[in-house]
């Protein structure tokens, strides 16, 4: 089984270790992994911001670099949401799309559901805020939203779970989107900003730790925030801690806080 | 939630109270939440309703096979509207129901004002109706010499204030007690500085009983009307549709052609939703059906399409008028809740506004689709599954393709696209950028054109990108594997190389 690993545009260029974690969860699993090199992005900037035109040639590009492999897998929910939902209106019709979407998977919905991965070992002794991303819960089903009065199982934190000594806090408002939006996040900076304010803030009442979530941009705006405000959680995308890395120092005195909260 | 704010579902669509230009609703939201301690509290109060939505839901095993049902019963209502609703006008008529067809907004106030004169009117009670607001009838009466006295409490205390209501469902969640308490001083002649809820509600209730009883005509919205049946169905927490048509001969009631439903027996499965999602009641207060004029007493349904047709032929937007104005999807949506229903400038604000305000006027509207993190709370909140923010998204495309997106954005998603189509480019753009952001002083970065940075530091530059780390790691593996080098095969690495650790 080749796996084509799918690293979202800013990951590649901003987080690199994401990408090298997800990289290493997936050899754990004994996959052979490959980064297709012509890779860029997914398109959603621009198509988030209506400009469709322009997002279709990278759907093609995407296609063209993703095509060979029997899986397509990426650390990033919202993008392949983009490819499951919106790419469709550039390939009507077209089987090879359509078969590369049916195998294109979030990492951690690819391994409960394609690998069946019950639970992961590990040891992660901290206190852990899972912020689900919006994408990857309401367009992926990764969980069941707060608003849906069904059942489904929580992938990502079922894979969580699985690690010794990890705590997952509970917050007051389980899944409220973070502010981040793509283009939202400038376009309208203000109510961005509070959202993800508010986000902090719930997570400081219930003890996080660790944020994490298994999209980095929803992360890469509140830890924005949070080194704005001076605190000391410390963020990790969901492959990083599946990977077994160690928690970022943040400033100078926060080990020691993070020592403090850690789980017993 | 404080009394003021009356927590019946409402009616009827759509934009706008007054022809001021484009709506820029970042700018009305940043000033929304400047006001930090406002916006907490109003996110706070509309959120306290979104909890007692999620328990009203959850205490019915059946909720998600009521949305299906009501979203079939409405998708086959739209597609057969011209048949249902000439059952209604039939039905209707033959209970004595007079029926009016109005095309657009000004058609629908002439008709009303024609009906009126007819009666001599002077003075009417209204039991809210966004329908009307969308019209404006209120305006349009007043120039032609009525008095018309929104008999909501909430909606009475913006007419008092001059204001649009701010919330389909609660019309001054806007306002703090003592912003009542204020507006009734001033109006009302109640004491100074009080903000006691009874007091307060009380004197209202005592200025609306006068006006109840002095009426000539009651004007109501439509929750449901059965073609069936040919009558109409009015919700409301506080009676004020059944004391407003009880004493005066001429009952009016507007409705937009889509809240037309089939049966009397579709309606239970609407109502069990309607209260539920709006406020989390089991039910409103008063379900009123009007079947007919009383006695010696004149009733009108004037049906008003202002854009609904239009919007019924498009493939995208028509899954839009199944909205039964519960107003679950503002009260979920966390940019409504943060920036006031005020900064969306339309008479229906939030996630369902923002699609209906375009429809009708896309220019004026054109941020609101914008105003969306697309995070589709309100997809799963709808009780008649509307896909709100796939729509959303939909409108975004229509604008770009309008223009009226702004250029400056419509240029740099092209030339992004340029980049991103070649890979060499896109590493080249992205080494350039972790190399200078690095260098730059703080105060070239963070400045005022950088909206990214007023609040949010920017993300670390690290020194490589992963395309990088990737062809370091593989050349590593590769050399590793070599045989005549190094040490021997026992001691190299069992497993992937750990990076660095964030
Ligand atoms: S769109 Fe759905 S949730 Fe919003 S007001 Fe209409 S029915 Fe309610």
């Amino acid at each position: 089984m080749k796996v084509g690993l799918f690293v979202p545009c800013y990951i590649d260029q901003l987080y690199p270790d994401v990408a090298l974690a997800t990289l290493e969860v997936l050899e754990r699993r004994g996959l052979q992994v490959e980064f297709p090199p012509g890779q860029t992005c997914c398109g959603q900037p621009m198509a988030n911001t209506g400009c469709t035109e322009a997002a279709r040639p990278l759907a093609e590009h995407f296609l063209r670099h993703f095509a060979p492999y029997d899986y397509v897998v990426c650390p990033s929910g919202s993008c392949v949401s983009m490819v499951r939902h919106h790419y469709d209106e550039y390939f009507p019709g077209d089987t090879a799309f359509a078969s590369l979407k049916a195998r294109t998977f979030e990492l951690c919905e690819f391994l409960t559901d394609v690998l069946k991965v019950d639970t992961w070992t590990g040891r992660f002794p901290y206190k852990v805020g899972l912020h689900q991303s919006c994408h990857g819960l309401r367009e992926l089903h990764l969980g069941k939203p707060s608003e849906l009065m069904n059942e489904a199982p929580n992938k990502v934190r079922q894979l969580l779970a699985g690690l010794e000594g990890l705590e997952l806090v509970s917050l007051a408002r389980p899944d409220e989107c973070c502010g981040f939006g793509g283009t939202f996040a400038v376009a309208e900076e203000a109510v961005s900003c509070m959202m993800g304010q508010d986000r902090i803030a719930d997570h400081n009442q219930a003890g996080t730790a660790v944020l994490t979530a298994a999209d980095m941009s929803c992360l890469m705006h509140l830890e924005g925030i949070l080194r704005r405000q001076g605190q000391t959680i410390a963020v990790m995308h969901v492959a990083q801690i599946l990977a077994g890395r160690p928690v970022p120092q943040i400033v100078a005195g926060a080990s020691a806080l993070v020592q403090l909260r850690r789980a017993s | 939630m404080s009394p003021q704010h009356d927590t019946s579902p409402q009616h009827d669509t759509s934009p706008q109270h007054d022809t001021s230009p484009r709506q820029d609703h970042a700018r009305a939201a940043s000033a929304f939440v400047a006001n930090r301690g406002r916006a907490t509290w109003h996110d706070q109060s509309l959120w306290f309703i979104r909890e007692k939505r999620d328990r009203a839901a959850a205490s019915l095993p059946e909720w998600e096979t009521l949305r299906e049902r009501a979203s079939q019963i409405k998708a086959h209502t739209v597609a057969k509207l011209a048949h249902y609703l000439e059952e209604f006008e039939a039905n209707a008529q033959r209970l004595g129901v007079k029926v009016h067809w109005a095309a657009n907004a000004e058609e629908h106030n002439r008709i009303v004002l024609g009906i009126l004169q007819q009666h001599g009117v002077r003075k009417v009670v209204k039991s809210k109706s966004m329908l009307t607001e969308e019209c404006h009838l209120n305006p349009y009466l007043e120039r032609h010499g009525l008095e018309v006295v929104d008999t909501d409490l909430g909606e009475r205390i913006v007419q008092l204030r001059q204001e649009p209501p701010s919330h389909i469902v609660l019309p001054a969640i806007h306002l703090k007690k003592q912003d009542v308490g204020d507006t009734f001083h001033q109006h009302l002649g109640t004491k100074a500085g009080a903000d006691d809820p009874q007091y307060l509600t009380e004197s209202a209730r005592g200025h609306l009983r006068e006006k109840f009883m002095a009426a000539d005509a009651g004007i109501t919205g439509v929750n449901f009307a059965i073609a069936e049946t040919g009558g109409v169905v009015v919700c409301t927490n506080e009676g004020n549709a059944d004391l407003g048509v009880a004493l005066p001969k001429l009952h009016i009631a507007c409705m937009g052609i889509e809240k037309i439903i089939p049966r009397a027996a579709d309606l239970g499965v609407f109502v069990r939703l309607l209260a539920r999602s709006a406020t989390g009641q089991p039910i409103t207060t008063y379900t009123s059906h009007f079947h007919g004029p009383r006695p010696g007493c004149e009733m009108h349904v004037v049906l008003v399409d202002n854009g609904r047709s239009q919007i019924r032929s498009s493939d995208e937007f028509r899954r839009s008028l199944a909205c039964i104005r519960c107003g679950a999807c503002m009260n979920t949506c966390p940019v409504y809740r943060r920036s006031g229903g005020h900064s969306y400038g339309s008479t229906v604000p939030g996630p369902i506004g923002s699609i209906l305000s375009p429809a009708m006027d896309a220019e004026k509207h054109s941020t609101l689709p914008f105003a969306c993190s697309l995070c589709g709370s309100c997809t799963d909140v709808c009780p008649v599954k509307i896909d709100l923010h796939h729509q959303l998204f939909t409108w975004r495309r229509e604008l770009a393709l309008k223009k009226l997106v702004p250029a400056t954005k419509r240029l740099s998603m092209k030339l992004l696209s340029f980049v991103l189509q070649r890979s060499w480019l896109f590493a080249l753009g992205g080494k350039l950028m972790r190399r200078l952001v690095p260098k730059l002083p703080r105060a070239l970065l963070y400045n005022r054109f950088n909206a990214w940075g007023r609040q949010r530091e920017l993300p670390p530059m690290p020194p490589q990108s992963f395309r990088e780390l990737y062809v370091i790691r593989k050349r590593d593996a590769a050399s590793a594997r070599e045989p005549a080098r190094a040490a021997p095969p026992a001691e190299l690495p069992s497993k992937p190389s750990q990076g660095d650790a964030a």
